[in-house]
């Protein structure tokens, strides 16, 4: 049965008509066509469909549409704002933090929810952070280079 | 207009002089499967404004091709690589190509690409000359524009010489520029991908949302051997806009939405029937080596073994073992199949376009020409991609439905279940060396598992054997090529054993190689790498940890170093530092080169110490990421990366190479460590505390897996 959702999407508020407990990953990328966001596992273990949820990093595949009633969710198609790129995606393009780009994503995210709370992070402490996003290319001494040079940008000078 | 948009416009239609019928989507020259086209036409097109657009038959998996071929073209024509617009793996729009895979772009179509460009340098400049007319030694060239060096005012552009037509001059086989004179080969430049990654604007086959779309989710059996008999579809159907499919034994539930797709599935009934194997996870390398005895042949023989194995001082005797491993690439198999006035279009993930259109063809009974494939950017591939059933699913059903997009996106249960794996392997190695420590005397190997791939590379070896099985369907689960597939398997082997006999020997592992090497690429290597990381020669077990191993892939050659902590109490191996040194001739583009050996690393880090399906006759245990182990950012070491400096022109690829020689590298690490042989790949924990267990209780004389050796019923010769 279909229940009427309300929350700040990107920014912007949405209403979405659909059952309460559909995952938010397919209501993102089925319903409002925002496909930045990834699907690798289904089961909370991967990361690749990290979105932020009032600013918490969550797997929106282990989300449901009702628990982001009210909420603000932002995906990665939010985080640049009018074109200026957020400074972890700044991070990631100029380091190549990436390969084949199916986890950047959920990385970027994850990465920015947490720099924000702690943005003079140790690397043992960056490391734990990213710990629950997997990348099958191998990117990760890069990703882990870039959070800390996002870091440092954004005021965490150490 | 967009950049995919752009490049479609161009090949499709905007060369509106050659296209009486707008619209037509068929290449500018139909190209031949099997080889490239001789006219660079085919790569390169430059639209009337000017664009240079290049048409490449390849995938963009990760590992850079698009930024790597747009330097090519980039160096020839004096832009940006930015300023190339890239399309690859457009069946329709790209000439022929061999698959993304085997380390073959760089070896095999870059150097036609260069060509190609190289050509049209050469037309643009002859044209430019007749059009300013001076001779073509007077001209400068730069960001699409051609001018008279002496008078720069007089000038004219790629768009204005070519004015949108086919350049029908050609001058036959062009050199590239000399490597004196290039300005980007060999220098860093961005990634042409990486706003498309970072914004989650780059669109993966799951990712295109065709309107009308239904997403088909495929009845599977539990187990490998076991085909669908009946199915009860009546619950799956009263869900409002399901559609069932059922072609004999192959049963798709279909739905607008995806998630409900998959939910109706759950609901169907199916019995199933079939023999499923009687072996597991376990059992299985004694399963192939019985398998393989009796069809075992000699593959390679050089010199007498049995004088060989006279002329011994040390002898070691070790056997290897690797599991079935999965290449997990992130994105599961996906792609969407259209069928429409009588073609089928595949947009999909995959590393091989026009061997999946011959795929796809064959399996619907098509004409190649009635069979487009248009690749996306693909999720990670690793030989996963090579083949594609899941593309081959969608088309059959598209085939039924016409004019409906129809998507299959594999879950991760089923990308585990329905993978082909690397295959599991043993390999035996009876092997000596002489009292000088400077040959080995003999060298006799037997596998089950795998074949030859480069096992013969690398030492001098005065009498060597290797047997292989020439027996079909030796594996009881479906394999295929996993990076750099044999070859890492027979490395491991190879590495691990020459560590032994040096041990053995009292010699330095290090020492023994520089005495047995047979390639003065690698002594240069072997020098580069120890250098960088720090060596003090001396016999192993030395306690610090440290293990080196040499790979190769064709002519590409690698040399690592790891050092690894190991918990004796838990058997946990902590990788510390890993380098490798790497010879792959000329690098074009060193950070994407730089970013295959990191990548390389980091994934065969869980290919030594953690990956490996589990199953169980025919069914797969591991259904995601909660058992099948994959290295997180805590099992990462600090990498380091040295590339031989080669004076070559020549290019080898670098998707293998540096995968070959890991899990040899950590294994001789943790004897160097501990004084511990391990000889199953993954060394996980439980493995590590068994050979821990072994180092206790007898010496090293030989090298075997645990807890018991495999008896071949074809044992290597005896003399």
């Amino acid at each position: 049965m279909n229940a009427t959702v309300s929350f700040m999407l990107n920014g912007k508020p949405v209403t979405v008509s659909s059952p309460s407990d559909r995952k938010l990953v397919w209501v993102l990328r089925d319903e409002l066509g925002l496909t930045g966001t990834k699907v690798g596992c289904e089961a909370g273990l991967c990361g690749a469909c990290t979105v932020l949820v009032d600013f918490e990093a969550v797997p929106s595949c282990s989300t449901t549409l009702g628990e982001v009633a009210g909420k603000a969710v932002l995906t990665i198609e939010g985080l640049a704002v009018d074109g200026l790129l957020n400074p972890v995606q700044k991070a990631f393009q100029e380091q190549h933090a990436f390969q084949c780009g199916y986890c950047t994503s959920g990385m970027i995210l994850t990465a920015w929810a947490f720099l924000k709370k702690k943005p003079k992070a140790s690397r043992a402490e960056i490391v734990e952070a990213m710990e629950g996003n997997i990348c099958r290319c191998g990117a990760h001494v890069r990703i882990l280079e870039a959070v800390e040079t996002a870091g440092k940008t954004m005021g965490g000078v150490r | 207009m967009k950049r995919r948009t752009f490049l479609q416009a161009t090949a499709a239609g905007a060369f509106t002089f050659f296209f009486s019928s707008p619209g037509r989507t068929a290449p500018v020259e139909p190209t031949r499967p099997g080889a490239y086209p001789e006219d660079f036409n085919a790569f390169l097109k430059i639209s009337a404004d000017g664009r240079v657009g290049c048409f490449v038959g390849k995938a963009e998996l990760g590992q850079g091709a698009m930024t790597v071929l747009a330097m090519l073209v980039a160096e020839e024509l004096e832009l940006d690589p930015a300023q190339v617009e890239m399309l690859l793996g457009d069946t329709d729009l790209c000439p022929w190509d061999l698959p993304t895979g085997g380390s073959l772009t760089m070896w095999q179509t870059a150097p036609v690409l260069r060509g190609a460009a190289a050509e049209v340098r050469a037309v643009l400049l002859g044209m430019a000359s007749k059009a300013l007319k001076v001779p073509v030694a007077d001209l400068a060239m730069k960001d699409g524009a051609i001018w008279v060096k002496a008078a720069p005012e007089r000038r004219t552009s790629f768009g204005e010489l070519v004015k949108g037509r086919k350049m029908e001059r050609h001058l036959g086989k062009v050199k590239p520029k000399p490597l004196s004179e290039c300005t980007l080969i060999g220098r860093r430049v961005p990634r042409k991908d990486a706003l498309a990654k970072i914004t989650g604007a780059a669109k993966y086959a799951g990712d295109l949302c065709l309107p009308g779309t239904l997403h088909a989710c495929v009845l599977r059996p539990p187990a490998h051997g076991q085909v669908l008999v009946t199915a009860d579809t009546a619950a799956a159907e009263r869900v409002p806009g399901v559609r069932i499919v059922r072609e004999g034994t192959f049963l798709a539930v279909l739905h607008a939405q995806p998630d409900t797709a998959r939910k109706a599935l759950a609901l169907v009934k199916g019995t199933f029937e079939g023999t499923e194997p009687d072996v597991d996870d376990v059992r299985i390398f004694q399963y192939l080596v019985d398998k393989a005895a009796p069809g075992q042949r000699v593959v390679i023989s050089r010199g007498d073994l049995a004088a060989g194995e006279k002329r011994a001082a040390t002898v070691v005797e070790g056997e290897y073992r690797n599991a079935y491993e999965s290449h997990a690439t992130l994105e599961p198999h996906t792609c969407v199949a259209k069928w429409e006035e009588g073609r089928m279009t595949l947009w999909a993930s995959t590393q091989a376009p026009f061997l999946l259109r011959e795929e796809v063809a064959t399996a619907l009974k098509l004409g190649q020409d009635k069979v487009r494939i248009i690749t996306q950017f693909v999720g990670g591939g690793f030989g996963g991609k090579l083949a594609g059933p899941g593309s081959v699913e969608a088309a059959r059903i598209a085939r039924q439905i016409p004019g409906v997009p129809i998507q299959v996106s594999w879950n991760r249960e089923e990308d585990l279940f329905l993978d082909a794996y690397r295959p599991a392997a043993v390999v035996k190695i009876r092997s000596g060396l002489d009292a000088g420590h400077g040959a080995i005397t003999f060298w006799d190997s037997i596998v089950a598992g795998v074949s030859q791939g480069e096992a013969e590379f690398l030492y001098d070896i005065q009498a060597n054997r290797y047997q292989a099985p020439a027996v079909p369907n030796l594996h009881p689960l479906k394999v295929g090529a996993w990076r750099a597939p044999n070859a890492h398997t027979n490395a491991f082997a190879r590495e691990s054993q020459l560590d032994a006999l040096a041990a053995k020997a009292g010699v330095d592992p290090v020492t023994l190689r520089h005495r047995l090497a047979n390639d003065p690429r690698l002594l240069r290597l072997l020098d580069l790498a120890v250098e960088t990381f720090g060596w003090d020669p001396a016999p192993g077990p030395t306690g610090r940890g440290i293990g080196l191993a040499c790979g190769a892939w064709r002519q590409g050659l690698v040399v690592a170093l790891a050092q690894v902590v190991v918990d004796k109490t838990t058997g946990k191996v902590k990788v510390e530092r890993f380098l490798e040194a790497v010879d792959v001739g000329l690098v074009v583009n060193p950070d994407g080169a730089r970013q295959q050996v990191e990548g390389a690393i980091t994934m065969c880090i869980g290919q030594a110490l953690s990956e490996e399906i589990r199953f169980k006759g025919g069914r797969i245990l591991d259904k995601n990421f909660d058992t099948y182990v994959l290295p997180r950012f805590s099992a990462i070491p600090r990498i380091q990366v040295v590339f031989a400096d080669t004076n070559t022109a020549t290019t080898q690829g670098i998707g293998e190479p540096p995968v070959v020689p890991v899990a040899a590298a950590l294994a001789n690490a943790v004897f160097d460590a501990t004084g511990a042989r391990v000889t199953h790949v993954p060394f996980t924990p439980e493995r590590v505390l068994e050979a821990l267990k072994l180092v206790s209780t007898k010496p090293q004389d030989s090298v075997a897996p645990v807890p018991s050796s495999i008896s071949p019923k074809v044992s290597p010769s005896k003399p």
